[in-house]
């Protein structure tokens, strides 16, 4: 383990900024925490989590795929897609690092998403662990321990030292990489600092829900329970949900007509929109309740199916604290699962 | 050396009754105005939707103008009154938003004021060739 | 604090629903923290006494639900309506959006409602509690303990200028029925006012800052009691306007302009759009700048004073003022 002057952040940063880009969690004008394009200026926001997810380096809200061109009778297709540079993301909390074993399993099993795979290759994420988490954190539910955060290289921050070390193979090469002169220190330096953590997270309102009830073969279970009703009754159909959270990956591919060209373009879609999944037949969920259950069904129980019992959700609490009627996965955890107080 | 200038494009809604038959006359007569004037005609300025007035700045237009019958002498009675409000709180937006207000105009035209519609387009198009290329409202997926 | 307390609400709501003059009940229900309200139908008094909260928090604006929820049964459904609430419930009257023999509105009076995202950014994340004291909120949080904060502070932009304590509508009232009161109401326009004094290339900027952050979830229109369409055109792949990305500046322009407008002259500035933003985006200074526009140029305007009245936008008056001459005036 490595440790560095925490005064001297800005020192890491501009080191790291030298051969890749940089993005830091700094606060924008509205007093959030945002992904920000590190330059000198540009300071690490003390918020515990961005508003936007991680999960925007690696699966952008839209991105070009492809392009068409008509001359004539001919067709040309052109391949727009850019190599991305490399970068790193730093201060990923645990939840959002964890969000991308989730998004790997889905773009990157084969049929493997090409423009997904390569920002992975391009890019090293940093973690920071959780010294105070919110109220509205329910990570460790997950099997999530906000005090080792995991990443390629996970970062604490300690009294006057911010402590660094690299998990993978690609981190300790970038470490090594660097041109900073950082101090080799013991491991149980930051021991208090985790029991720290724990004990915080321990104490949390909904650090621990009932998750055995869900996972693989619940369908029949909960896909006509009667409390589908209730949960979605208030629900808007708005995306909120689905665009904060670090683990929705469901997209649309439509055309675009720049009127000299058609460039194919992918964007985020959300199982909550009256047009998610449209056939020539209709629409599969013709009301609020089927889209509602999609979402959860597929978060609580249709994902861990698929991926040996790994829930979709890794409760970064975005959605508990973006609802615009504060419906959200806790309260369909609590429903479904039994002990209802909802 | 060759120097590339770059005339703007502006986008003419004119209505089927008044405007667009006075841009005929324009033309009949012989009265000059730029190329780079691409009509639309519409039934009524009425029928100009905002969406159409984003549109053309999305597409490349530089300048947008809305040509009607004079206020009393609209076709269909009163569609040029509401083309009056509906376009005065959209250009006060579009304003409102740091668009510059020169690239759009609603003017009323005649039948029989080919010179007049000739001189607006004229004068539209230096006012908006001043500002230079639209920055401020453009999508770059339709920029070659 | 709100000056009705639950139980009133709850005793209320109970005896219409014994007597079968409503058969549900639209409220608030209580969540896993102090401020995560859910909108909720009732059914009993039981179920009411269980999750029922009327408190600093309850401030969803319930006219939407009515479209919906009117249409799904056929007893009356009581609806329980702030002031500001009453506006939208009238201009969905006005647009025959419901039958208000089918709804059963009482008035609760409301003195603000508290914002869970301001409260947050003054006192951090990890907030379990609070308590009011005079115009002084006492917040419990996780970690550093009690903080004091002034109640102002915490009240959302369409509070801070509220509107007026009147109800416009209802069928009862609890509390007392409170006259016009317009002394911060005032204040309404000073956000238009401010981008108004700014140059063009500051206002555009402004804007390009504010709207380069919305990712187009369409909460601001889901939520909006003007946004009542079927199908709206964002959604509708036939109209040539829909779009589901935020791509390249223009669509998210195209979109909240397109919007602002079409709600104009009857967007009641109820100010659920930028309570519901994720990202925070100031939404209402474009309904506001509209508002301005049509009291300015036409003549003072509130959409939902009264049922049936008639929105400047689908009015003229020869009088009017050509654009050219109207932009200028607003400047002198």
């Amino acid at each position: 383990m490595l440790k560095y002057r925490i005064n001297k952040l800005n020192e890491l940063f501009s080191s790291i900024a030298e051969n890749r880009l940089l993005y830091i969690p700094s606060d924008g004008t509205d007093g959030r925490a945002h992904y920000t394009r590190w330059q000198d200026g540009i300071v690490l926001s003390d918020k515990l989590n961005t508003v936007r997810s991680a999960k925007d380096f690696f699966f952008p809200q839209s991105e070009n795929l492809i392009e068409f061109e008509r001359n004539g009778k001919e067709i040309k297709v052109n391949d727009i897609r850019k190599e991305p540079e490399d970068f790193v993301i730093f201060g990923v909390r645990a939840c959002d690092a964890a969000s991308f074993d989730i998004l790997d399993r889905v773009f990157l099993s084969e049929p493997v998403d090409s423009y997904y795979a390569s920002r992975r290759e391009h890019g090293i994420v940093m973690t920071l662990a959780c010294d105070r988490p919110a109220e509205t954190c329910f990570c460790t539910t997950f099997g999530i321990d906000p005090a080792c955060p995991g990443g390629d290289i996970s970062c604490w921050q300690s009294g006057d030292w911010i402590y660094i070390e690299a998990n993978t193979e690609k981190g300790k090469v970038f470490l090594n990489g660097l041109d900073l002169a950082m101090e080799q220190c013991d491991e149980n330096e930051i021991a208090e600092d985790k029991k720290v953590i724990c004990e915080r997270i321990g104490k949390l309102p909904i650090n621990n829900l009932p998750m055995d009830c869900f996972g693989a073969g619940k369908t029949e279970t909960y896909f006509n329970d009667p409390a589908w009703a209730k949960l979605s009754e208030s629900c808007l159909g708005c995306g909120t949900c689905t665009f904060v959270c670090p683990t929705c990956q469901c997209y649309d591919i439509k055309d675009f007509d720049t009127g000299s060209s058609i460039r194919r373009f992918r964007c985020w879609d959300s199982c909550m929109y009256s047009d998610f999944t449209m056939m020539s037949a209709g629409q599969p969920r013709p009301t609020q309740l089927e889209r509602f259950r999609q979402r959860f069904m597929h978060k609580l129980v249709y994902f861990p199916e698929n991926n040996d019992g790994i829930f979709g959700c890794v409760g970064c609490g975005r959605c508990l604290s973006r609802c615009p009627i504060s419906m959200n996965i806790v309260k369909v955890i609590k429903n479904l699962g039994g002990n209802s107080n909802v | 050396m060759q120097i590339k200038v770059r005339k703007p494009l502006i986008v003419a809604f004119c209505c089927n009754w008044c405007s667009y038959a006075g841009a005929d006359l324009a033309g009949s007569n012989r009265l000059n105005y730029p190329a780079d004037v691409k009509i639309i005609r519409v039934p009524c300025s009425c029928r100009v939707n905002p969406t159409f007035v984003l549109r053309a700045f999305q597409r490349g237009a530089d300048g947008v103008i809305i040509c009607g019958c004079h206020p009393g002498d609209c076709h269909y009675t009163s569609g040029n009154y509401y083309t009056r409000r509906r376009m005065t709180l959209l250009f006060s937006m579009l304003d409102y938003l740091g668009i510059e207000r020169e690239r759009t105009r609603v003017e009323w035209v005649s039948a029989a004021e080919g010179a007049k519609f000739a001189a607006t387009m004229n004068e539209f198009a230096e006012q908006v060739a001043a500002l230079g290329e639209n920055r401020r409202l453009e999508d770059l997926r339709c920029k070659k | 604090m709100q000056k009705v307390t639950r139980d009133i609400l709850i005793d209320r709501a109970a005896e219409l629903l014994a007597s079968g003059m409503v058969n549900r009940v639209l409220g608030w229900r209580s969540g896993e923290f102090f401020y995560d309200v859910v909108p909720a139908v009732f059914r009993s008094e039981a179920d009411m006494r269980d999750g029922f909260v009327f408190d600093d928090f309850c401030g969803c604006n319930f006219s939407k639900y009515l479209v919906k929820e009117s249409a799904r049964s056929d007893g009356r459904i009581l609806v329980f309506l702030k002031p500001c609430d009453t506006y939208s419930y009238n201009q969905l009257l006005t647009e025959h959006r419901f039958d208000a023999e089918k709804t059963y509105v009482i008035g609760v009076p409301c003195d603000g409602m508290l914002d869970i995202g301001r409260i947050k950014e003054r006192v951090g994340e990890g907030v379990i509690g609070i308590e009011a004291e005079g115009d002084e909120l006492i917040v419990k949080t996780l970690y550093d303990g009690d903080k004091r904060m002034k109640r102002e502070d915490a009240l959302p932009d369409r509070c801070r200028h509220c509107k007026g304590k009147k109800h416009v509508a209802f069928d009862e009232l609890i509390g007392e029925e409170c006259e016009e009161n317009d002394e911060n109401a005032s204040g309404r326009f000073e956000g238009v006012a401010e981008l108004e004094a700014m140059t063009s290339e500051q206002r555009y900027f402004f804007w390009q800052n504010e709207l380069s952050r919305c990712i187009r979830c369409n909460a601001c229109r889901d939520v909006c009691p003007a946004c009542t369409c079927e199908k709206c055109v964002f959604d509708n792949p036939k109209s040539g306007v829909e779009n589901k990305a935020a791509s390249d500046s223009f669509e998210e322009k195209l979109f909240h302009i397109i919007r602002a407008f079409h709600v104009a002259g009857r967007c009641t500035d109820c100010g659920e759009c930028s309570r519901v933003c994720p990202q925070h985006i100031p939404l209402h200074l474009l309904n506001r700048k509209f508002i301005s526009d049509i009291n300015g140029l036409y003549g003072e305007y509130q959409a939902g004073e009264t049922v049936g009245s008639r929105s400047p936008m689908v009015d003229y008056s020869r009088a009017d003022l050509d654009p050219s001459e109207a932009i200028g005036k607003r400047e002198e």
